[in-house]
């Protein structure tokens, strides 16, 4: 299957007072479309930090990424936003939804940036709801609602607008076991049925254990399978 | 949804904050307001000088008399319309508190000389006619319901004894910065009272106002006039109105320009209340921001959130601010002796500087918030704990 990331020889460090802390070294790799990857390691490892990239969160210091057939290394500031925006969907551990926008509101942020019309936006975002199971529950306020449901919140904003990638850092660290079983399950689903291709950072094995690939990464390298 | 709504969302995040930061805006205004007022207050006789109006007074002090005879020397000078003249009269009405201009004057010229108070030719005629007649400003008449045939009994100090006018004639401002809140009445009927119980005192009037055809010959028939009485036993000095006026303010320029410099200090008290809640706002909102950036809003979305914040707290401050401003300005004039600011309104230009400060105020708050939020990497904002 053709890769839809492809990162290779990505290096990155990080700079604290006057000393170079080096994160990833010289990583490569392959994410056909479709596939649910796990990055695993240690704290420290720099997993969150190679998800940044893939994101377009963070910039590498060398190195090359192509998603969905960008460069995305090579776009500036402004055209990055305007991908990230149309390509990558983000899950965080602490959720990040806007607590003064309800959970309708915050599913809908991300479609303001598109040319749809109000009708269309809103059949997106009851889609996106209806998908996570928490359509009932629209007018609620983050506060609300319990961090499982927080989560699909924070999943149906990642989905609403069909993106080629979903990244998740971390998406049930912050969950009891029932609310990750559930979240997991989710995620599984939306890798299965409607063929989401999927990058996601745990230490937690029994979340991998939902991917089909598992990477581990251990002081910025890609350890072998 | 739209970014207004969240615009408006993010500025009630915080409700008493917000409310307070409103408030504090709209006193600042308030205050800004109010000060603005009395300076352009002060300023008022200044702003109602006409280019035409030469005024002639005694050289020494504006408080000695000059000689009734200056009058003819003067009217015969080429460029010379009119003359007419007026005295300080002063007294008190009820007490000390009611203050208000009451001038003798010449009823045959004031109002030729002064076009800008507008009275009926029927009352003015009777003006003429009656010695001890009087005519009010249509401001002061409202303020003591003075009306046509009311007899207004002054205690006199500056010329003792005690005094009645009769009211023949209320006269009407031509413009809004004419004083209508003076009192005229006739100087003969002064100087001759003034003959009978202190002749030495008699035949003076208090300065001359000269109404001339070509402002641009201002200063020439102003040396004139100083060249006809060099010296004699009152020398004059002539200027024009507006030097005058200004002469006046001179007097208590410190005061004024501590008044001006405090109406701008109130203007950075506000830029420092706004653009600490701002930066307080902007700084507990770095990890949403980071949120909003990783989600594809650019700068330009950014800057809108925040800008739109700031403009919109600083706009409903001013609007507040603005809104009770009348009834303050109001209470303060009603505070003050009545007639010490004969014109005082909130003038336009108070409220355009107000509203636009309040808004470089929203504008300058925002600046440093928008810095923050722009400079600060999407990966430090998510790890940023608010």
């Amino acid at each position: 299957m053709e890769p839809i990331i492809r990162v290779q020889d990505v290096s990155k460090s990080y700079w604290r007072d006057s000393f170079e802390i080096p994160v990833l070294n010289n990583i490569s790799f392959e994410v056909p479309s479709g596939e649910f990857l796990a990055l695993m390691g240690p704290s420290g490892s720099g997993k969150t930090t190679l998800l940044n990239l893939i994101a377009g969160i963070d910039r590498p210091d060398r190195g090359t990424i192509n998603v969905a057939g960008t460069d995305i290394v090579a776009l500036n500031e402004s055209r990055l936003a305007s991908w990230r925006a149309t390509h990558v969907g983000f899950i965080f551990q602490f959720y990040n939804l806007i607590p003064v926008l309800t959970a309708y509101e915050n599913v809908e942020l991300p479609l303001l940036l598109t040319s749809l019309s109000k009708r269309e936006r809103r059949e997106h975002v009851e889609t996106a709801l209806t998908v996570v199971g928490l359509k009932d529950r629209m007018r609620h306020y983050p506060k609300q609602l319990s961090g499982g449901q927080e989560q699909r919140v924070a999943i149906a904003r990642a989905i609403t607008t069909d993106p080629t990638l979903l990244v998740a850092d971390e998406p049930t660290g912050d969950l009891d076991k029932h609310s990750a079983d559930e979240i997991l399950t989710l995620l599984e689903r939306l890798n299965l049925e409607f063929k989401k291709t999927i990058v996601m950072v745990t230490h937690d094995p029994r979340a991998a254990e939902k991917a089909h690939i598992i990477r581990h990464l251990d002081k910025g390298e890609l350890q072998q399978n | 949804m739209k970014v207004f709504k969240l615009i408006f969302k993010n500025a009630l995040r915080h409700k008493l904050r917000t409310a307070l930061t409103i408030l504090a805006i709209s006193i600042a205004v308030m205050a800004f307001g109010l000060l603005r007022t009395v300076v352009t207050a002060w300023y008022a006789g200044v702003e109602a000088s006409a280019a035409n109006r030469l005024i002639s007074r005694q050289a020494v002090s504006f408080i000695f008399p000059l000689p009734y005879s200056y009058r003819d020397q003067i009217a015969k000078l080429p460029g010379v319309e009119q003359v007419t003249y007026m005295n300080w009269f002063q007294g008190v009405y009820i007490d000390k508190n009611q203050f208000f201009a009451r001038m003798a004057v010449d009823a045959e010229t004031i109002f030729d000389v002064y076009p800008e108070f507008v009275l009926d030719a029927d009352q003015l005629q009777t003006f003429k006619r009656e010695r001890n007649s009087c005519v009010v400003g249509a401001d002061l008449a409202k303020q003591y319901k003075f009306k046509i045939g009311d007899i207004i009994q002054i205690e006199g100090d500056i010329y003792p004894g005690v005094w009645q006018f009769v009211v023949r004639g209320i006269y009407r401002p031509r413009d809004k910065t004419t004083d209508a809140t003076q009192m005229f009445f006739h100087w003969q009927y002064l100087d001759e009272r003034v003959r009978q119980e202190s002749p030495e005192r008699a035949g003076n009037v208090g300065w001359y106002i000269i109404r001339i055809a070509d402002p641009a010959q201002s200063g020439a028939i102003s040396n004139q006039i100083d060249g006809l009485f060099k010296n004699s036993r009152a020398e004059t000095k002539t200027e024009t109105e507006r030097a005058f006026q200004q002469g006046f303010i001179a007097a208590a320029g410190a005061i004024i320009t501590a008044m001006n410099f405090m109406s701008f200090v109130i203007i950075g008290i506000i830029m420092l209340v706004v653009g600490n809640t701002m930066i307080m706002s902007a700084r507990e909102r770095t990890r949403e921001f980071a949120v909003f950036k990783t989600l594809g809003f650019s700068a330009g979305h950014l800057v809108g959130l925040i800008l739109g914040e700031s403009m919109l707290i600083s706009a409903l401050g001013a609007g507040l601010g603005l809104f009770f401003t009348f009834p303050f300005v109001a209470g303060f004039a009603a505070a003050v002796p009545k007639g010490f600011f004969p014109i005082f309104n909130v003038e336009p230009s108070t409220i355009i500087l107000a509203v636009s400060s309040a808004l470089v105020v929203g504008f300058v708050a925002s600046i440093f918030p928008i810095q923050r939020a722009l400079t600060t990497r999407i990966v430090d904002g998510l790890r940023h704990i608010g």
